[in-house]
């Protein structure tokens, strides 16, 4: 389904991605994670072509992102992302938040923009917000809005970018449920996050990256049963010390 | 003091300030901020847009209409737009254009250098995830513009906007130059023909204050009632 090829990416004389290679079969799920600065999020936001990349190429459902004729926003529409600060539109209602690009990007009617956002708030538990806007939301409701935003595009893969770190963490297992639910649907999931519970519950591989690279890529059970890596194995030991 | 100045002469031409004069600088004001309101927007996307030239131009075009008077612009516009029309019609004498149009084009050309950088600031205040969230979502660059940025933009700068409005409400009375009766031609022309200077100045001194005065009011009342919770 993403197919991530050498890729080389430099923010000026500063090399953020080195080399990387992985892949995210249809179904699976994939965990992205590694200290604070380590590429994860740039990776990520490369595979929708959010940020753009020198070298090597990234395919998505056969479509190569550097081809010129791909059009971009056609693709993207297909892939949902979620981000650390769930961005959802703060001048749009939280119903038009989930409406607006079903109806510009895809072209659905108005009437069925409105269905499917409704069965998906529903989905989310957020049914009685559909008027409200963002800022009458905790953070773990904004961010569930954002995923059945993201969902509303039905969407071939998703993408989370940190989806908990900005949240308090009573709010943190409300949108891991929602997101556990979505993974055992079947869903294809490429997830960064320090969230190692939800990893080791639904993630199907692990991958941890450190400055740039992809230091390790293994199963699931590999990674946490014994990380090859030291610096993946350190990692490891400050985040589950606790 | 003022037992030999004669206030009457306001009552005797309020028509004549008010329905030909006012009018006159409140119509000029209004078509002058929707013009340049539009103009500047134009502007201010392209500064932004990443195309090295436009966004050249753009600035060029700026610095030049912020670094000179006014009044100049408005003298210089009123001589030079009729051969300008020449140029582009390829008439064979002068294009005659009135001293409103001519002035009208001077004001949107000139409050739109403004306008595009509240604009552009405003555009800027947006943080870069809303505009990526837009994209993540299948917008295009123009979709994500026109229903995500501007309309949180446009509301962060409102305020800002009216109130460069008001100083250009101000700043039509430099039409003077050109002679149009606009609210202050108006007033001066009665001042000289009865020679009562004083007391006309006066009062258009206090009608400008009154009307500028009420419209801040309004302007932080909006303010208060539109700010964003994020």
């Amino acid at each position: 389904m993403i197919e991530i090829n050498h890729i080389d990416k430099w923010y000026g004389s500063f090399q953020a991605l080195k080399d990387c290679t992985t892949s995210v079969a249809k179904g699976e799920v994939v965990v992205v994670c590694g200290p604070s600065g380590s590429g994860k999020s740039t990776l990520i936001k490369c595979v929708n072509a959010l940020e753009p990349f020198q070298n090597g190429e990234i395919i998505v459902d056969g479509i190569a992102l550097k081809d010129p004729k791909t059009n971009l926003p056609k693709l993207r529409a297909r892939v949902g992302m979620v981000f650390q600060h769930f961005e959802l539109f703060p001048h749009l209602r939280i119903m038009e938040n989930l409406c607006l690009a079903q109806e510009k990007a895809l072209g659905r009617s108005h009437q069925e923009a409105l269905a499917k956002s409704s069965k998906l708030l529903d989905r989310v538990g957020l049914k009685g917000h559909a008027r409200k806007y963002p800022a009458e939301l905790s953070g773990g409701q904004q961010q569930r809005v954002a995923i059945a935003r993201a969902l509303a595009m039905d969407p071939i893969a998703m993408l989370f970018d940190e989806p908990t770190s900005a949240l308090d963490p009573e709010m943190i297992s409300e949108v891991l449920d929602v997101m556990v639910d979505l993974a055992r649907e079947g869903m294809t999931m490429m997830v960064v996050t320090h969230e190692m519970g939800f990893a080791s519950k639904v993630a199907h591989r692990v991958i941890f990256m450190d400055n740039g690279e992809i230091v390790e890529d293994a199963l699931k059970t590999d990674f946490f049963g014994s990380p090859r890596s030291d610096r993946a194995q350190k990692f490891l030991s400050k985040i589950l010390s606790h | 003091m003022f037992s030999n100045f004669d206030f009457d002469v306001i009552r005797r031409s309020l028509g004549y300030l008010f329905l030909d004069g006012m009018t006159f600088t409140l119509t000029l004001t209004a078509l002058a901020v929707v013009g340049a309101l539009i103009f500047g927007t134009l502007i201010a996307l392209m500064r932004l847009s990443g195309f090295r030239l436009l966004g050249w131009i753009a600035g060029l075009y700026v610095d030049l209409m912020r670094s000179l008077p006014l009044v100049l612009v408005i003298f210089w516009f009123y001589f030079l737009v009729p051969y300008i029309g020449q140029w582009l019609t390829g008439a064979s004498r002068p294009v005659h254009v009135g001293a409103f149009t001519s002035s009208l084009v001077t004001f949107i050309m000139f409050e739109a250098a403004y306008f595009s950088e509240i604009m552009r600031a405003g555009i800027q205040s947006i943080s870069k995830g809303q505009p990526a969230a837009a994209q993540a979502l299948g917008l295009t660059y123009s979709q994500t513009m026109r229903y995500v940025v501007l309309p949180q933009a446009f509301r962060n700068m409102l305020p800002v906007l009216l109130t460069q409005s008001i100083v250009l409400f101000q700043d039509t009375s430099l039409v003077y130059v050109l002679s149009i009766p606009d609210f202050l031609g108006a007033a001066s022309k009665v001042a000289q023909r009865d020679g009562r200077l004083v007391e006309m100045y006066l009062f258009a001194a206090a009608v400008y204050f009154i009307i500028s005065c009420v419209a801040s009011f309004g302007v932080r009342r909006l303010q208060a009632r539109i700010a964003f919770v994020h």
